[in-house]
């Protein structure tokens, strides 16, 4: 069969010699090993209290940002659902009235936005596609759950906290 | 045979149950501490302070679980087989000498059970019987594993005992005796048996190793072959019975290996201790050396489980018949000779 690389390993089976035979010199090695090991420090993360640092390119949670007013940013243009690969991502658009002036940035908006965090692959084509920038997913990691229905993640999770509750 | 004779033993042998009781109980704990540092983890560290609690939790989980008997099981023996383990591992302490005698009041109190004149012979006897353990609890599941495992541990035990007992001959051909107290004594200060018997110790530690079913000869368990191994029907204490007693069985192990070979309770430059903290305090100063020397050991038997794999079968029963019953008849003829020579000139 043609080699798929140049590189090649001859590989060479000798019978052991009296000092490998004995097995002793090579445990006294491995025995060595493990104990170096004992004064390394653990690669653990206790992982409820204290939460590992992500890299910067990180992609967790989806969050629905809001603007300097606290009004939601998203205008229910469709365009993070059209570029999500996995179609996870579902909205139902609503015209804005006068006395929501103050919630909504523009006249119209997401009454129900909804992701299926089962479904998500977190690739973040929503987050590039998004032209007023009112998607990220800079959240945490999607918590566990028991139902699937649990899964589909709507306004009340996604939403970010009204300015003045932070 | 007077009262306070009674109420000294009762009142030893119920502190040397309870030592070896709690030593076995945070040898589990210890376990998985040092498995975890020699792996880079943390280990249990949940219950209580560094996980201190964790063999309790352990114990009482032991406890709350549900027992299965197998329908076609003997139900008898599948019942005296666990208690069997655990008897054997416990009486296993009796002989060992703890310490130098004890002067209290003007009374002396040896800490040591039983001093009879035949205490290597008993350890044998006693560490033989374990088997029965294992193979009553792989016969009595009604389990094909299990019974093939428990005939492992059966041929696996005889196999190594025999290159005990050969190592051991020439320790006894050194000292002399077979009374534990007396070896222990022939060894004051500096002069352990180690130094000279070094071979013997070496194929000693290694039956010890296959005697108390721990890793490289842990092959009664073996989850991959034989599923759980003898215990694979255990549930519940009756499971906790079996691998409590391995600890236990790993606890006087040490204590035999310390006592035999690395000089019991005694320690280099004893005697001038003696003189600065009385016939009191020294005796505990020697118990406390004899417990470092046997917790050494148990962390050495942990040590080698989470370094070198498992053997096989076959490759166990090699190493047994033709290279240690060899090497140590060797060692036997070996010290025969020094010993001739030295007594001659």
């Amino acid at each position: 069969m043609e080699p798929l690389t140049s590189k090649k390993k001859v590989l060479i089976q000798k019978p052991l010699n009296l000092a490998e035979r004995m097995y002793l010199p090579a445990i006294t090695k491995g025995l060595g090993i493990t104990i170096s090991h004992f004064f390394k420090k653990e690669a653990t993360i206790r992982y409820p209290e204290v939460q590992r640092e992500m890299s910067i390119n990180w992609r967790g949670m989806h969050s629905l940002k809001r603007d300097e007013d606290g009004k939601e940013r998203c205008t229910a243009c469709g365009l993070c659902a059209l570029s999500c690969p996995a179609e996870a991502i579902t909205m139902i658009a609503a015209e804005r009235k006068p006395e929501e002036k103050d919630l909504y940035r523009e006249e119209k908006y997401a009454a129900v936005y909804e992701i299926n965090m089962l479904r998500c692959i977190f690739c973040g084509l929503c987050e590039e596609a998004c032209p007023k920038e009112a998607i990220y997913l800079d959240g945490p990691i999607v918590p566990s759950d028991y139902l699937r229905k649990d899964f589909i993640y709507g306004k009340d999770k996604l939403v970010e906290q009204p300015l003045e509750k932070k | 045979m007077d009262i306070s004779f009674v109420i000294e033993k009762f009142v030893l042998v119920a502190i040397i149950f309870g030592i070896s009781l709690v030593i076995a109980m945070y040898s589990t704990y210890a376990e998985r501490k040092v498995a975890a540092f020699l792996q880079d983890r943390l280990g249990p560290d949940r219950a209580g302070p560094f996980g201190i609690l964790q063999p309790l939790a352990d114990g009482l989980k032991m406890f709350m679980k549900e027992e299965i008997v197998p329908t076609h099981s003997n139900k008898w023996l599948f019942m005296v087989g666990p208690g069997l383990a655990m008897l054997t591992a416990c009486i296993g302490t009796a002989v060992i000498p703890w310490g130098s005698p004890l002067t209290i009041g003007g009374k002396v109190i040896p800490l040591q059970v039983t001093d009879i004149n035949v205490g290597v012979l008993y350890i044998f006897g006693v560490v033989s019987l374990s088997v029965y353990g294992v193979m009553i609890g792989g016969w009595a599941s009604n389990n094909k594993y299990s019974l093939l495992s428990a005939i492992r541990a059966a041929s696996q035990n005889i196999s190594y005992e025999v290159a005990m007992g050969l190592s051991i001959i020439a320790l006894l051909l050194v000292t002399n005796t077979m009374s534990l107290k007396e070896i222990v004594e022939m060894q004051h200060g500096w002069h352990w048996n180690v130094l000279y018997q070094p071979l013997g110790f070496l194929l000693f530690i290694i039956c010890a190793f296959a005697e108390t079913n721990r890793a490289p000869f842990d092959l009664p368990e073996c989850e991959t072959e034989l599923i759980g191994g003898y215990h694979t029907e255990y549930s519940s204490m009756k499971l906790g019975f079996y691998l409590f007693a391995e600890y236990i069985n790993m606890f006087v192990s040490s204590a035999v290996m310390a006592t035999l070979y690395f000089g019991g309770y005694n320690y280099p430059g004893m005697d001038w201790v003696l003189i600065q903290v009385g016939p009191v305090a020294a005796p505990l100063i020697g118990t406390a050396v004899l417990f470092a020397k046997i917790f050494v050991f148990i962390f050495f038997f942990m040590w080698v489980r989470w370094t070198i794999p498992r053997f096989r079968y076959d490759q166990l029963m090699h190493l047994g018949w033709k290279v240690l019953i060899p090497l140590a008849i060797a060692n036997v003829i070996i010290t025969g000779i020094v010993i001739a020579i030295v007594e001659k000139f």
